[in-house]
């Protein structure tokens, strides 16, 4: 144990996700020993971040306004919609090149052990969105592995009696993986080739 | 294929080892408690990413050392690979594939195949259920890879049901309402899924392991001066928690028989928070005759059982083209002589054999061949003169 700040500081490094106690440790250090400067752009960021970032109130998306810039973009085709877990997913679908459509975050997959149902996804708002009938696919672009594979299912279920075309990546992706360490190359081609769900 | 090179660091007693090895066979004799054990058990760690002794990988790091590693150089068709694992208790563990990086851990499966045996097997025939099935699976695996990630998925699907059923279960119990039964039918599809997956393929492994099995005991067993008795007939069938329907090959029906029997058992399952029907509530029923060897055979036959299910493994990957590295694991001290000169007959000829004894009286002279001695953290090999 440190005394009082330093402790603190390590303390709060360690519920990042992914920083064990030593990380958090080191990267305390590391604070410690660098430019003031450094530190205080880094604590300005963090503080603005927080105060201007918020999530598309669409698609879920981070965004810096009410709407995030895919959908405020009028040239992306509104009638395809790609359904993913989390923001960084779109990052990683933008980069392919290959999707011009929009996209609607769930912020997550379902997880009885986490204790993540339906209901806190966001479901509710993806099924108000289709309701004008504009969105005549929807492409499930949920990770692919056992939770995104379960979150993908319920959503077929519930959106096949609405008679849009509904649609799963192409597999070629790595199973039991995340779609955001898919390279772009396989992530592509998992979008150009992906299928019709059928049941 | 063989092994040419074990490197161990941090790996149980060893702070570090360096074991030329060669084809053919090698024994490793030393005392009780010394180390031989451990260093096979490595291997099989490669092989299977596991351990025939524990559960858990914490007790295969070298006390007082954070990680371990494991390094197999293996020669199969006369091309050579070196399979690194890095055991991290704490955290996810590492393969490398001729030091490059794997992305997952299970991609190192299917380099180094073994198949071991040791007094741990006593247990496949006397002991639980759970154990057997752990038979067939690792067999799965080690006879094609990919099953490695089919077994994950469904524990991993197991785990999220069962999780469900708990909550759905005591949320019905209190009367409120059935938001968790939505998503249920979203887990009994992938149970259904996965777990036919798993089912189809033991029932074929099952299927093709039968004559091997039969054949082996034979073998193990035959009558002799001191038992001059015919043994019985040994015989496996597999058991399922359900009645599997006419053509459980077709995956498609074994899928909608899994489906229609959870339906059936929602209530039972909800009541007790658990999964009911599936391939971990399997098991693998071993006989002698007509009769069942657990509670019935005697311990020298449940011993010739033991070891006929190793050797029909042995058999069948031999079959299909492939010799696994054989290991002999402290099993000679359990058998009487008639078996071990048995057992040492049949596996004298693969292309690899890995011997382990503390008095090397106990193995039968046909298994002659390089010998290490292994006392006080040290490896030696013995030149004979
Ligand atoms: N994680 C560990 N760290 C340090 N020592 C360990 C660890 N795990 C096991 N050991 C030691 O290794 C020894 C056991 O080695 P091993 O099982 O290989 O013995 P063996 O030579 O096969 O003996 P036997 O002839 O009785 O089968 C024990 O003395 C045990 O204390
Ligand atoms: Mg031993
Ligand atoms: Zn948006």
């Amino acid at each position: 144990m440190y005394e009082g700040i330093v402790q603190d500081l390590i303390d709060e490094l360690g519920r990042l996700p992914g920083v064990g106690p030593k990380s958090a440790q080191r990267i305390a250090f590391h604070l410690l020993a660098a430019d003031p400067a450094d530190v205080k752009r880094l604590a300005d960021v963090l503080v603005e971040v927080k105060q201007k970032v918020r999530f598309c109130q669409t698609c879920g998306n981070v965004a810096e306004d009410d709407q995030c810039r895919i959908c405020r973009d009028p040239g992306r085709d509104p009638t395809v919609l790609c359904v993913v877990e989390e923001s960084k997913d779109v990052v990683a679908v933008e980069r392919t090149r290959e999707f011009r459509g929009r996209y609607h975050v769930l912020g997550g997959a379902i997880s009885p052990i986490e204790g993540i149902g339906p209901d806190d996804l966001r479901i509710r708002e993806l099924m108000q969105r289709l309701a004008d009938g504009t969105v005549t696919e929807a492409i499930l672009a949920t990770d692919p592995n056992l939770e995104g594979e379960a979150t993908a299912t319920y959503l077929t279920r519930l959106l096949k009696p609405m008679g849009l075309r509904i649609t799963r990546l192409a597999s070629g992706l790595p199973v039991g993986g995340d779609l955001e360490y898919a390279d772009e190359v396989t992530l592509g081609r998992a979008f150009e080739g992906r299928r019709a769900v059928d049941d | 294929m063989y092994a040419t090179h074990l490197s161990l660091h941090d790996f149980r007693s060893y702070a570090g080892a360096e074991i030329e090895l060669e084809p053919g066979i090698t024994v490793f004799v030393g005392p009780n408690g010394h180390g031989k054990t451990n260093l096979v058990e490595a291997i099989d760690y490669v092989a299977t990413l596991g351990s025939h002794r524990v559960a858990s990988d914490t007790p295969l790091v070298r006390q007082g050392a954070g990680r371990a590693v494991v390094r197999v150089e293996a020669v199969r068709d006369e091309r050579r690979a070196l399979a690194e694992i890095e055991i991290n208790p704490g955290g996810a563990n590492r393969a490398r594939l001729n030091k490059s990086p794997l992305r997952r851990t299970r991609e190192i499966l299917g380099l180094v195949r073994t198949v071991l045996f040791s007094p741990e097997d006593l247990a496949l025939v006397k002991g639980d259920p759970a154990g057997r099935r752990r038979f067939l699976d690792d067999m799965l695996v080690a006879r094609a890879p990919r099953y490695a990630g089919v077994r994950q998925d469904y524990d991993r699907v197991l785990k999220q049901r069962n999780t469900l059923l708990k909550t759905a279960g005591a949320a019905r119990k209190a009367g409120e309402g059935s938001g968790g039964l939505r998503t249920l039918e979203v887990w009994d599809d992938h149970l259904a899924r996965t777990g036919a997956e798993l089912l189809a393929a033991r029932l074929e492994l099952v299927n093709t392991l039968r004559p091997h099995v039969a054949k082996a005991y034979e073998r193990v067993a035959k009558p002799h001066a001191g038992n001059p008795r015919e043994p019985g007939a040994a015989q496996i069938a597999y058991q399922s928690s359900f009645e599997l329907p006419e053509e459980p090959g077709d995956r498609e029906v074994l899928t909608a028989a899994l489906l229609a029997e959870v339906a059936a058992r929602r209530d039972d399952e909800l009541a007790r928070g658990v999964s009911l029907v599936g391939p971990h509530r399997d098991d693998l029923v071993l006989s002698l005759g007509p009769l069942p060897a657990k509670g019935y055979a005697s311990h020298g036959e449940a011993w010739s059982l033991a070891l006929a299910l190793r050797l029909a493994c042995f058999d069948l990957m031999r079959a299909e083209g492939d010799d696994p590295v054989l290991i002999l694991d402290d099993v000679f001290a359990e058998l009487d002589v008639d078996r071990r000169a048995r057992l040492a007959e049949s596996v004298a000829g693969a292309e690899q054999v890995l011997v382990t004894a503390a008095v090397p009286a106990d193995v039968p002279e046909v298994l002659a061949g390089a010998r290490f001695d292994v006392a006080n953290g040290e490896v030696r090999r013995v030149l004979r003169p």
